[in-house]
């Protein structure tokens, strides 16, 4: 018998994963698709700096924008869970959601009107008198792009965080300046490698979807922040290429999995200890 | 013996609750002190308070010789073994034994080695120091926690409820193995627990709190015979209360008891003060006796009858109703040989005698 859950897994992870898979090794003809089975997508993927170039940069912006979201969330998450009365931690997770409320494009359009040539920055900065020109490294670059997904991804940064602080023995940390270490140095010893797990599924959980993220890129990256998954949607739309984007996806996922799976690796040593 | 822990007038709010009422407490050097009292009685809040995690509103607390005020609890010559061990779960158990070493300047890596080594060897725990901290059982936990704090060499060991986690038999089988530590080390240690009986076993001084403030301090025998007080006296094993009539004091005291008619008791089985007047008298139950057929007694009898049988295999608990009192008294027997247990109902013949008297106020 084949269960529902079985069913659906097979409909909605594995047969759209196998289209992809089957469409990277075939190719595009003017108007339909040859299926005669061929490694031409990814020796031209290889072959041609632009896709590295890109897949780098992919690398590079969420590699950036999970190390800002994560570093800018523990502090949050630390405050809600050591220093905020636990009858009022409820609200104050529910007040991280609030940017949720409103959709993610807004949001980015929100981000362009902060940043921008006239935006609230520069206008702030020109009127305190700080700069006489509109700063333009803050908007239509990579910068951008990191800035508006760090601000996006922090509420999903802060929750793992939040849980792994929460699980921690209050005892444990009475236990270390018992034992002659200050407060500081308790954090080091047991808060931060007990937080460990949370820490590490911040990171995948943003660092995950922020490689593949097309949207904010488009809109905040302008000519020179576009990603990956730029050239995915370009491939498959504007250049009617199918089969290489599908062989792009295959190799931006293969580059997300090899890397998750170093963190999971990490997790499950950190794990160890745990009862 | 000299004095190792003093608290002078401590008290501790915490906004209009008042956790801790002026507790004046000198604690000696080498003694196994108890803090016993019902829950809430303020009896961890005071642990803490000499641990350094809570600080006082008033008072003074000194510790050998040295004010704490304002000294954080990992400056405090002091180590705790908590409620719930609070083994680090990340670290192995040479790694858990070794956490306070860290700031021992003057050791080096294989004398600590070698102080863990003999710190596991003396809770018995030689050999487990490669183990997971998650893979022990909680007897274990606890001589981790032990051989953590003592590795340290502090001036005073806290044990907050150390064995409230553990089952009867281990429970019974650590008290010993703690006060045998105890001597070993030769330091104070400073338990709190709600167990009377565990506080009896393993205590030199026991001080019973209620409700912030201690209400006797002593060693356990003389909690158990003299109790101050109706609240001790209820805390501390079980007892029989009878309405009493105090009729005259002077060397010894004439009280009339309820049931049992008068009779005279000694000075030191009443609280200093007492008037004339109304008051109690406890009576254990194993210092009353059930007299069963054929015995004779030259000690005062009176009638009953049997109310209520508890059979506990080595002892039987009696509730054995006498005339002129409206509560049954609880009597304990030992099952000896030759003896029956009685039936519901049974008439019987009540043994007590003076000497075995509390009076109350």
């Amino acid at each position: 018998m084949i269960s529902p859950p079985l069913i659906y897994a097979i409909l909605m992870l594995a047969i759209p994963i196998g289209a992809i898979v089957l469409f990277s090794f075939w190719t595009q003809n003017f108007m339909d698709v040859d299926t005669t089975f061929t490694l031409n997508n990814y020796r031209e993927i290889i072959e041609k700096p632009i896709y590295f170039a890109l897949l780098q940069r992919s690398l590079f912006v969420s590699g950036t924008v999970t190390f800002v979201t994560v570093i800018l969330a523990f502090p949050v998450a630390y405050f809600v869970s050591f220093h905020v009365p636990a009858h009022r931690k409820s609200l104050w997770l529910f007040l991280i959601t609030i940017p949720f409320w409103t959709s993610y494009l807004i949001r980015v359009f929100l981000w362009k009107v902060i940043l921008g040539y006239n935006g609230v920055v520069n206008t702030g900065l020109i009127n305190v008198g700080l700069i006489d020109e509109p700063l333009t490294f803050i908007l239509y670059n990579v910068n951008a792009v990191i800035i508006t997904l760090a601000h996006a991804f922090a509420p999903f940064a802060i929750l793992p965080i939040f849980v792994a602080l929460e699980k921690i023995d209050r005892s444990l940390l009475e236990a270390s300046e018992d034992l002659g270490e200050s407060k500081l140095s308790t954090f080091f010893r047991v808060t931060l490698p007990l937080s460990m797990p949370g820490l590490v599924a911040a990171v995948l959980i943003v660092f995950i979807p922020t490689i593949g993220d097309y949207v904010t890129p488009e809109l905040m990256g302008g000519a020179g922040g576009k990603l990956i998954a730029n050239m995915i949607q370009t491939q498959f739309l504007a250049l009617n290429n199918a089969p290489l984007g599908a062989a792009l996806a295959i190799v931006a996922m293969l580059c997300v999995a090899a890397i998750s799976l170093l963190f999971v690796f990490l997790n499950r040593r950190w794990l160890r200890g745990r009862s | 013996m000299t004095a190792l822990i003093s608290l002078t007038g401590v008290n501790k709010y915490y906004g209009d609750y008042h956790a801790l009422r002026d507790i004046n407490l000198t604690i000696n050097e080498g003694e196994f002190f108890s803090l016993l009292g019902p829950s809430g009685c303020g009896k961890t809040t005071l642990l803490r308070t000499i641990a350094g995690f809570e600080g006082v509103s008033e008072g003074v607390v000194v510790i050998g010789g040295k004010d704490m005020q304002g000294v954080p609890a990992n400056m405090r010559p002091t180590n705790m073994v908590f409620q719930s061990y609070a083994i680090f779960p990340h670290l192995t158990v040479a790694e858990n034994v070794a956490f306070g070493l860290r700031k021992k300047k003057d050791m080096d890596k294989a004398a600590k080695d070698l102080a863990v080594d003999e710190a596991l060897t003396m809770v018995g725990l030689k050999g487990f120091g490669d183990r997971q901290a998650h893979a022990l059982s909680g007897g274990q936990r606890q001589r981790v926690a032990l051989a953590r704090a003592l590795i340290l060499k502090p001036k005073v060991l806290l044990l907050d409820e150390p064995l409230s986690a553990l089952d009867k038999k281990m429970r019974e089988q650590m008290q010993v193995e703690l006060m045998r530590l105890q001597r070993h080390v030769g330091i104070t240690f400073i338990l709190v627990t709600h167990d009377q009986e565990e506080a009896l076993v393993m205590s030199d001084r026991i001080a019973v709190m209620f409700e912030g403030e201690i209400g006797q301090l002593a060693d356990p025998e003389t909690l158990y015979r003299r109790p101050n007080g109706r609240r001790v006296a209820e805390f501390i094993g079980k007892m029989n209360f009878l309405k009493a009539n105090v009729t005259n004091v002077g060397d010894t005291i004439d009280v009339n008891v309820d049931g049992l008619g008068p009779c005279t008791i000694a000075a030191e089985q009443a609280p200093s003060g007492i008037n004339l007047g109304e008051a109690a008298v406890g009576i254990r139950p194993e210092t009353l006796a059930i007299l069963f057929d054929g015995q004779t007694t030259d000690r005062e009898t009176i009638a009953g009858t049997v109310d209520e049988v508890v059979y506990y295999g080595d002892m039987t608990y009696y509730d054995v109703r006498i005339d002129g009192v409206a509560e049954t008294l609880n009597i304990a027997m030992k099952n000896l040989i030759g003896r029956p247990v009685l039936d519901v109902g049974a008439q019987t013949t009540v043994v007590w005698d003076a000497r075995s008297l509390v009076l109350l106020p």
